[in-house]
C-alpha cells in the first residue's frame, strides 16, 4: 500500500480531466455485439505480472453468479515477461468447451501482443486497454468498441510501491469490468475475502482497487455494455477446479502412500496438490508424524522406479508426468508389465514431440503409452474427461492397479489439468472397500501346498501375490524381468515364455471388463453418424451435436474411458454408417490403436484431428463433419 | 536356468538363535563361473546373515542388471527378492523402502550398475541416507556382457581383449563418503575373515552402509594385467580398520591394544568392535577417508576395511517423519479422509 491511509482512500474520486486520455470511441458504440450470459472475454497480459488471479477471480465471479464458465490459461513455457492469455467463456447454454474465433471482448494489457489481441476482437466487440499511452492510428479499428482506461496512470498516482503498481492494474480492469458486463460486485468483494483469508491487510486494498476500475468505468462508459451477465441458477451444484488439484486429491482417497516425482509441466501439480492435501489430512493425529512419503526424484526413471518398488511392497504408489518423462519411464513400464506390479502413473499430456509446446495441450501419447516399452507390452490406460473424473479414475486406478497388478495410466492433458473447469463435484461412499486384489496373507500361505507366483488358478490371467515380510517360509519368490516359469524361476523354454505371454493377454482381457466403461449416447434410432471421442475432447461435443443438428444431422456418441477396450466400441462402430474419430493429435493415435484392436472395417473411420496445442473447439469439429459431407454429395454427384 | 538345491537338512547341523542351519540362508545354484568372485561374497552374506540370526523372509534383496545383480537368486530363497533393470536398484530400493521400513534391505550391485548407468541413483541413494547396505561387487569389467572396460577400471590397465582403459576411474568408495554414507567399507571377495565381519556390522547399523568389494571376473579380468585380479588384489592389499561384532549380552572378552580399539554400541544394544590395525587411521573422518584411498592408490595399494562409520546417523524415514507402522500396513481408515472431509473440500470450489 502506499502512505494514502485507508480512508481518506476511499473518499477520493477519480477526475477525469486529470486521468483520461479520451478513448477513440468513448460513449458511442457503434455496431454493437450484443449477448446475455453467451459470450468469450479473452485477457492479454505479460507472464509473471500477477494477471493469473485476478483474471481467475474474474471468471469465479461469473460462477457465482450462478452461470456457466470456462476458462482456459493460454501461457509461454517462461517466467516473466512473455504474452499469456486467458480466455473466458461465459455460456449458459453450457458450451463449456473452448469456442475458438474472435471474441466480443478483448482486455489488451500487454503492449507487447496489442497488435494481435485488437486484431482478436470479434466485429461489433469491444477492446479494454490501458489508454495511458495512446493508440495510434494503425490500432485503430473502425469496426470495433474501445474501452480506453488509464489503468497505469490511476496505479502511478494511487501507489507508490512497483509492485502493486503492477498487481493492481489486473484487479482495477476487473473493477471495470464488473461495471461494463453488470456484474455482483458484492460477489467480486466476497471472493477477495475469500482470497486473502488469513492475509486480512490486504482485503481493503484489492477491495479498493476494484472500486477503482468499478467507479471509472462507470463514469466513463454506458454501463453495461450490451454484451452482459444476469445472475442464473445453472450450476446443479457443480465445481469449479482444475484437474491436476482432483487428480492430487483422488490420488490422497485412493489411499496412495509412496510417491516418486520429478517436476515437469503440466504435471507437477498433481504432486504438489497430493502434497498439500496429504499435509492436511495425512497426518498421523497421534504423533505429528506423515502417513506417506514423498521424494522429489533425481529423474523420471527414479521417479518411477521409486514407485514401482513401493508398488512392489504392497503400498499404493505413484508418480506423475509429462512428455519427455514418459519417453524417460519406457523401459520401466516395461518391467512392471512383465514382473505384474500395481503402479499408477499420471500422464498429463503436453504438445509435441521432444521438448515440444511445453505448455500447449495435446492428446499424443496414446499410442507411446498404450504400447509402452520393447516387447510385446500393452498397458491399461484410463482418460478422464474433466476434474470429477480425474478424481475418481485416480481413486480407482489404484484399485484397478491392485487388482490387476499391472501399471494404470491415467491419460489427462494439459488443458484438463491446468485449466479449471466447471465439473460435476467430487463423489465419494463411505462404503466403498479398497479392492487391493490377490495378495495372500500369512493365513492364507499357511494352508496353500503349492505356491506359484505365476500359476493362474482362477483362469483370469491374475495370479497371487505375496509381499516381503508375510510369512517365514513360503511365498517368498525371486521378482524379475528376465522370462520365468510359474515358480519365478528362470527360464528360457519357449513354451513356457509363450505361455506366460499368453497369460498375459488373457490379464489385458480382464482389464477391458474392469476398466471403466465407455459413455454411449444414442438415441431409440440409430443415427448415421458415430462420434467416437475421449479425454478434454469431450467439451465440445454438447456444442458440436447442437449445431449438427441445426443442419440436419444427428449423431450419436461414445466417449472411450479407458484401453483395453472391451466388444461395446466395436458394436458401436458397426452400428454407425458414418464414424468420426475424434482426437488431439496429429497421426490419429486412437484411430490407429481402434484398428489394431477391434475387428471393424478401417474404412469407415474418419478423423478429425486438431493439434494446434490448444483446446479442441466444436467449430473445428464441426466444420470437419461437414466439409466431410459436402465432399460426399459432390463426388456423389460426380459420378 | 536356476537349480533347486536339495532341501535335505542333516540332523545334526548348527543352528542358530532363530534354531536355523546355515542351510536355512542359501538360494538357488549359482549359474555364475566357476571362481567368480561374486559367489564368494554370496557365502559371506549368507554366513554373515546366519550368524546375525537374521529372519531370512524380514529381508529384501535388490538387484540392477549385471552378473552381480545375479547374486541374490543365490541366497536366501526365503527373502523376496527384486532383480530389477541396469542401474536402477537404488530408485526401486528407495520406494520399496518408502512404503516397508520394516524390512532389512540387502542390496547388490555391479561396478558398470552402479558406476555408469545406474551412477545417478547411487548419489542419490546415498544423499537420501536410506537404511539400506549397498554392496557393489568390483570387477572392472561388465561381466555379464563379456569383459568391457568398467568405469572403476585403473586408468591405463587393460582388459582381456586388449583395450586399455583411457580415462580417470571412478572410486566408489569416495564418492560415497563425499556424499555423506554413513557407513563406508571396502573388502575383497577372497577375504572372507575380513569380508563377513564387515557386511554383519553394515547390516546391524541403521542409515545407509555402502560396502565397495573387489570381486574378481574369472573369465574376463583376471589376466596378468589386471588389477583386480585375485592375485593382484592379494598382493596389493592393505587395510585401514576391521570390524568384530559382539552381539547384545555377549561379554566382551577378547582383549584389545587400548588405543587401536573402539567398542560402539549399536540401536539395538549390540556392540560393534573396530580394531584399527593402521593405528593412524581415523573412521570418523570422511575427508581424511578419501585422501587415504588416494594415497594407497599412488603407492599402488588398495586400501580396505571399514573407512568410515558414524553410528549416530539419520535415515530417509527420521527426515521425512514417517509414521513408525510401515505404510504398506496402514488400512483405508488411516488413509482416506471420507465423504464428509470431502463435501467440505468441494465447497471450496464453489
Ligand atoms: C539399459 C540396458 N543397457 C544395457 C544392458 C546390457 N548389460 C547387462 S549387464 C551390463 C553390465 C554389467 O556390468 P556390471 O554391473 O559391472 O556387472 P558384472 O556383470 O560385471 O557383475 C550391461 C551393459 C542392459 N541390461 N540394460
Ligand atoms: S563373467 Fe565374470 S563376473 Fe560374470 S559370472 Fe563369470 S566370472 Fe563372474
Ligand atoms: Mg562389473
Amino acid at each position: 500500500m502506499s502512505k494514502h491511509n485507508e480512508k481518506s482512500l476511499h473518499k477520493q474520486t477519480l477526475h477525469k480531466q486529470t486521468l483520461s486520455k479520451k478513448s477513440p470511441n468513448n460513449k458511442e458504440l457503434p455496431q454493437a455485439c450484443q449477448a446475455i450470459n453467451e459470450f468469450v472475454i479473452r485477457f492479454a497480459n505479460t507472464n509473471g505480472t500477477g494477471s493469473a488471479s485476478a483474471n481467475n477471480m474474474f471468471a469465479k465471479a461469473i460462477l457465482r453468479m450462478g452461470i456457466p464458465v470456462s476458462a482456459k490459461n493460454i501461457f509461454p513455457s517462461n517466467i516473466q515477461g512473455m504474452p499469456t492469455w486467458y480466455e473466458v467463456r461465459i455460456s449458459e447454454k453450457n458450451y463449456l468447451g473452448r469456442r475458438g474465433g474472435d471474441s466480443e471482448l478483448v482486455v489488451a494489457m500487454n503492449s507487447q501482443s496489442i497488435n494481435d489481441d485488437i486484431n482478436s476482437v470479434k466485429v461489433g466487440g469491444y477492446l479494454l486497454y490501458d489508454a495511458t499511452k495512446a493508440l495510434n492510428s494503425e490500432q485503430i479499428r473502425g469496426d470495433i468498441n474501445y474501452l480506453g482506461i488509464p489503468i497505469s496512470a490511476i496505479c502511478l498516482k494511487e501507489y507508490s510501491n512497483p509492485r502493486q503498481r503492477q498487481l493492481f492494474k489486473n484487479v482495477i480492469y476487473v473493477g471495470a469490468l464488473a461495471a461494463l458486463l453488470d456484474m455482483d460486485f458484492a460477489i467480486l468483494k466476497d471472493l477477495v475475502k475469500d482470497q486473502f483469508k488469513g492475509k486480512e491487510k490486504l482485503i481493503t486494498p484489492n477491495i479498493y482497487a476494484l472500486e477503482l476500475g468499478y467507479q471509472y468505468a462507470k463514469q466513463q462508459f454506458i454501463c453495461p455494455l450490451p454484451i452482459k451477465v444476469e445472475s442464473r441458477d445453472l450450476l446443479n451444484n457443480r465445481i469449479m477446479v482444475d484437474g491436476n488439484t482432483a487428480t492430487g486429491l483422488g490420488a490422497v482417497y485412493g489411499g496412495a502412500t509412496v510417491v516418486g516425482w520429478y517436476p515437469i509441466t503440466p504435471s507437477t501439480s498433481v504432486i504438489e496438490k497430493f502434497a498439500s492435501y496429504c499435509a492436511r489430512l495425512r497426518i498421523d493425529p497421534a504423533t505429528g508424524k506423515k502417513n506417506y512419503a514423498i521424494v522429489q526424484a533425481e529423474d523420471e526413471l527414479a521417479a518411477i522406479g521409486m514407485a514401482i518398488g513401493g508398488g512392489w511392497n504392497g503400498a499404493r504408489a505413484f508418480t506423475a508426468t509429462s512428455g519427455p518423462g514418459i519417453s524417460l519411464m519406457a523401459e520401466f513400464l516395461g518391467l512392471a508389465y512383465f514382473t505384474e506390479i500395481p503402479v499408477v502413473l499420471v500422464n498429463v499430456q503436453r504438445a509435441g514431440p521432444s521438448t515440444g509446446m511445453p505448455t500447449r495441450t495435446q492428446q499424443s501419447d496414446v499410442l507411446c503409452c498404450a504400447y509402452a516399452s520393447h516387447g510385446d507390452t500393452k498397458q491399461v490406460l484410463l482418460f478422464p474427461q474433466d476434474p470429477h473424473e480425474c478424481f475418481e479414475l485416480t481413486a480407482q486406478a489404484f484399485d484397478l492397479a491392485d487388482q490387476l497388478q499391472t501399471p494404470v495410466i491415467i491419460m489427462s492433458d494439459l488443458d484438463l489439468g491446468m485449466n479449471d473447469h466447471l465439473s460435476t463435484e467430487f463423489k465419494w461412499d463411505d462404503n466403498k472397500k479398497y479392492q487391493l486384489g490377490k495378495v495372500l496373507s500369512t493365513e492364507q500361505l499357511d494352508e496353500l501346498e503349492v505356491y506359484g507366483r505365476y500359476l493362474d488358478t482362477d483362469g483370469d490371467g491374475i495370479c497371487y501375490r505375496t509381499l516381503a515380510g508375510t510369512h517365514a517360509d513360503k511365498g517368498a519368490y525371486f521378482n524379475r524381468g528376465t522370462s520365468r516359469n510359474k515358480f519365478a524361476a528362470y527360464t528360457e523354454k519357449s513354451a513356457d515364455y509363450i505361455d506366460n505371454m499368453e497369460r498375459l493377454t488373457k490379464k489385458l482381457t480382464t482389464a477391458s471388463q474392469l476398466v471403466p466403461q465407455p459413455i454411449i449416447k444414442q438415441g431409440k434410432k440409430i443415427a448415421k453418424i458415430g462420434l467416437i471421442y475421449y479425454g478434454t475432447s469431450s467439451h465440445a461435443i454438447t456444442e458440436t451435436i447442437d449445431h449438427l443438428k441445426e443442419h440436419g444431422l444427428s449423431a450419436d456418441t461414445l466417449r472411450i474411458r479407458a484401453f483395453p477396450f472391451n466388444g461395446q466400441l466395436e458394436h458401436f462402430i458397426s452400428k454407425h454408417q458414418e464414424i468420426f474419430i475424434i482426437e488431439q493429435n496429429r497421426d490419429a493415435q486412437m484411430k490407429s490403436i481402434i484398428v489394431n484392436e477391434c475387428q471393424i472395417d478401417p474404412n469407415k473411420l474418419n478423423s478429425i484431428l486438431h493439434f494446434d496445442g490448444l483446446p479442441i473447439t466444436s467449430r473445428f469439429i464441426e466444420q470437419a463433419i461437414l466439409t466431410h459431407f459436402e465432399q460426399q454429395s459432390s463426388t456423389q454427384q460426380a459420378s | 536356468m536356476s537349480f533347486q538345491k536339495s532341501t535335505f537338512h542333516h540332523p545334526r547341523l548348527k543352528v542358530n538363535d532363530l534354531g536355523l542351519t546355515y542351510r536355512d540362508y542359501e538360494g538357488a545354484l549359482s549359474t555364475l563361473c566357476a571362481g567368480c568372485g561374486h559367489d564368494s561374497i554370496t557365502s559371506a552374506i549368507i554366513q554373515a546373515c546366519y550368524e546375525l540370526s537374521i529372519e531370512p523372509h524380514k529381508v529384501a534383496k535388490m538387484s540392477g542388471i549385471g552378473c552381480s545383480s545375479k547374486a541374490p537368486n543365490y541366497f536366501m530363497s526365503k527373502a523376496h527378492g527384486f532383480n530389477s533393470v541396469h542401474g536402477r536398484m537404488p530408485s526401486v530400493t528407495t520406494g520399496a523402502n518408502m512404503a516397508n521400513q520394516a524390512l532389512l534391505y540387502l542390496a547388490m550391485s555391479g561396478d558398470g550398475d552402479s558406476a555408469s548407468i545406474g551412477f545417478g541413483q547411487f548419489a542419490h541413494v546415498v544423499r537420501r541416507q536410506l537404511n539400506m547396505v549397498y554392496m557393489v561387487a568390483n570387477n572392472g569389467v561388465y561381466g555379464l556382457t563379456k569383459g568391457q572396460l568398467a568405469a572403476t577400471a585403473d586408468k591405463g590397465v587393460k582388459n582381456k581383449a586388449g583395450e586399455i582403459s583411457l580415462f580417470n576411474d571412478i572410486d566408489l568408495c569416495s564418492m560415497a563418503l563425499q556424499l555423506g554414507a554413513s557407513f563406508v567399507a571396502r573388502s575383497f571377495s577372497g577375504d572372507k575373515k575380513q569380508l563377513v565381519p564387515l557386511l554383519k556390522a553394515a547390516m546391524s547399523h541403521r542409515g545407509f552402509a555402502f560396502i565397495d568389494i573387489i570381486s574378481p571376473c574369472v573369465t574376463f579380468n583376471n589376466h596378468p594385467a589386471s588389477t583386480r585380479s585375485y592375485d593382484y588384489v592379494h598382493d596389493h592389499i592393505t587395510t585401514a580398520a576391521v570390524t568384530d561384532f559382539i552381539p547384545i549380552k555377549t561379554e566382551i572378552t577378547t582383549d584389545c591394544n587400548v588405543g587401536d580399539c573402539e567398542d560402539i554400541c549399536l540401536h539395538d544394544g549390540s556392540i560393534m568392535r573396530i580394531k584399527k590395525l593402521d593405528s593412524e587411521y581415523d573412521t570418523r573422518n570422511a575427508h581424511k577417508a578419501i585422501m587415504d584411498i588416494e594415497e594407497h592408490k599412488k603407492k599402488g595399494e588398495i586400501l580396505t576395511g571399514l573407512l568410515y562409520f558414524k553410528p549416530t546417523a539419520s535415515h530417509f524415514h527420521e527426515i521425512n517423519n514417517t509414521c513408525d507402522t510401515p505404510l504398506n500396513q496402514l488400512t483405508q481408515d488411516a488413509l482416506c479422509p471420507g465423504a464428509r472431509i470431502l463435501s467440505g473440500i468441494n465447497d471450496s470450489f464453489r
